[in-house]
């Protein structure tokens, strides 16, 4: 049975576009579109005018932080009751469903009989952390969320990635351990 | 025999200011091609670099590349002919560098009631001179390919050689026709010939009377600076290149040649090409417009205006090649070598042709 073959033909380069030159022309024109318009947003810039647009699509990291997106997921924090204690009620799901297996609770009983428990020590390793958010999505009592906003995380070392109950109620604290590095 | 050892010094005076000025161009030109390309590609470019908190633009990245380098490890690799590996930078920069040599930066500046003429080397023969210069800069590459006992600095080195080989035949060809036109060989005469206009707006530049031997000049003083489209005796960051082996500030003037062979090209196609110092309107006394105006001008404001017009000329080409330089992609190495000998080549000796045949004609 004979394929239905469909045959594509190129279309030849006639003489003069084959010279490259009509090519290189438009190339130029489109770099040094970029090139003028970029310059001349930068010098507005320096005179205060023109403020709204940008003259590049790069974000100089430390002094200017990138805007994130509503649902970004970022560093986790413990929510807190009207009364400023944890709303965590140490009911293991978002240990036992994490699939990097990150999260470490220690459960404890709370003084409130209403309240069945409260975390001992609730630490999660961020060096594990996929941030997946199942954890978040788990939680029957909305005490973990993963808006902080904060991407800054690192450290000098394994033990310095893992956040604890402090690090977690207090999500505007520095990350973590500020030990120097080792020396080797 | 006084007066003629004060032209010695005038000319080596002139010699150190020119050598100074290419030597900033070319160290400001790393800094254009950064900040260049971040424009072209909508980023901003290298800005870290600073003292006590100045910027300045970035402008300080060059000054901490040439502590960067002068201070790294200098390596050689085991078995390296130790004395050519040394002396292969040298080359590529010296010659690069002794081509400026000839190059007219202006016409005669009156001062003191002596007259001295903007270029360094009155030679005749300005023209070979600057080609041979250009030529030698080839020994460096294939001597650093070959000494420094590496079958991947060989390979680079012959890839060099054989580029630069090809694009050095078109070179020299394409401007055989303004030679043929000009009836001269020095630069600083065919700078002059280049003066004066047609109906009194076209000026009398190269780019009208040898428009083909422009395109094709062009493109081979590009392929011989090695820098991209034509990259690919270096190729920085794929194909090795024949200064694998280099490190440090050897490294750095395989480099800063790249540069100053950017500006030479830029100050070769402004000469031959773009009337160099000439400005259309412009004679020895003054504006002349073609509606009749006239601004008259001491001698010595003509001068100057010519060497800025130079300069001018000189920092738009470099603009350009900049420009071409992050617009087109690399050639593959038989595209290549198909428009040096297939397109260029026979371009330029038809340019010749048809050159030598209206020269004869006209008598």
């Amino acid at each position: 049975m004979a394929a239905n073959v469909k045959v594509l033909k190129r279309r030849e380069l006639t003489w003069w576009e084959n010279t490259f030159l009509p090519s290189i022309y438009a190339g130029l024109v489109i770099t040094s579109r970029h090139f003028f318009g970029n310059l001349a947003i930068h010098i507005s810039h320096v005179f205060g005018l023109r403020k709204k647009e940008r003259g590049s699509t790069t974000y100089q990291y430390p002094e200017e932080k990138r805007p994130l997106a509503h649902r970004y997921r970022t560093r986790h924090r413990l929510m807190k009751r009207d009364s400023g204690e944890t709303r965590c009620v140490a009911c293991m799901l978002c240990e036992t469903i994490c699939p990097a297996h990150c999260i470490a609770i220690v459960a404890k009983e709370h003084p409130d009989p209403d309240i069945e428990k409260m975390p001992a020590s609730f630490d999660i390793d961020l060096g594990k952390c996929v941030y997946c958010g199942f954890c978040v999505e788990v939680c029957p009592e909305d005490a973990i969320r993963m808006d902080t906003g904060r991407l800054d995380i690192a450290a000098y070392s394994r033990g310095g990635m893992i956040l604890n109950f402090d690090h977690l109620m207090n999500p505007e604290l520095p990350v973590l351990d500020p030990a120097k590095p080792v020396a080797r | 025999m006084e007066p003629m050892i004060l032209d010695m010094l005038l000319k080596a005076g002139l010699g150190l200011i020119i050598l100074g000025m290419v030597l900033n161009i070319a160290g400001l030109l790393t800094w254009v091609e950064r900040k260049q390309s971040a424009l072209m590609q909508d980023r901003i470019g290298a800005n870290r670099a600073a003292i006590f908190g100045f910027t300045a633009l970035g402008l300080l990245h060059g000054i901490a590349d040439a502590v960067k380098m002068f201070t790294k490890e200098d390596c050689m690799p085991k078995g390296a002919h130790r004395f050519i590996f040394n002396l292969a930078p040298a080359i590529s920069v010296a010659f690069a560098m002794a081509a400026f040599a000839a190059i007219p930066f202006g016409n005669t500046l009156t001062l003191f009631s002596r007259t001295i003429n903007l270029q360094v080397a009155e030679l005749d023969a300005a023209l070979l001179f600057v080609l041979a210069a250009m030529s030698i800069a080839v020994y460096g590459v294939i001597l650093a390919g070959f000494s420094s006992n590496s079958n991947y600095a060989v390979l680079g080195g012959m890839r060099a050689a054989s580029q630069m080989l090809s694009y050095e035949m078109s070179m020299g060809l394409s401007i055989l026709g303004l030679v043929l036109l000009n009836d001269t060989m020095n630069l600083q005469e065919m700078v002059r010939a280049q003066g004066g206009t047609w109906l009194g707006f076209i000026p009398r530049w190269g780019v009208f009377t040898q428009p083909l031997a422009f395109l094709v000049f062009t493109t081979a003083v590009l392929a011989e600076t090695k820098r991209a489209p034509f990259d690919l005796p270096e190729g920085e960051s794929e194909i090795i290149g024949y200064f694998v082996e280099y490190s440090g500030m050897k490294f750095g003037m395989f480099l800063l040649t790249d540069f100053i062979e950017t500006v030479l090209a830029a100050c070769l196609v402004s000469v031959f090409f773009f009337g160099g110092w000439q400005i259309p309107g412009l004679h020895a006394t003054g504006f002349h417009f073609p509606w009749g105006t006239t601004i008259p001008l001491p001698p010595l404001a003509v001068s100057l205006l010519g060497v800025a017009a130079m300069m001018t000329k000189v920092v738009f080409f470099n603009w350009l090649f900049m420009a071409l330089r992050w617009t087109l992609p690399r050639f593959r190495y038989d595209q290549l070598m198909h428009l040096g000998w297939k397109i260029l080549l026979p371009a330029s000796i038809a340019n010749v042709l048809v050159t030598a045949a209206w020269v004869a004609w006209r008598g």
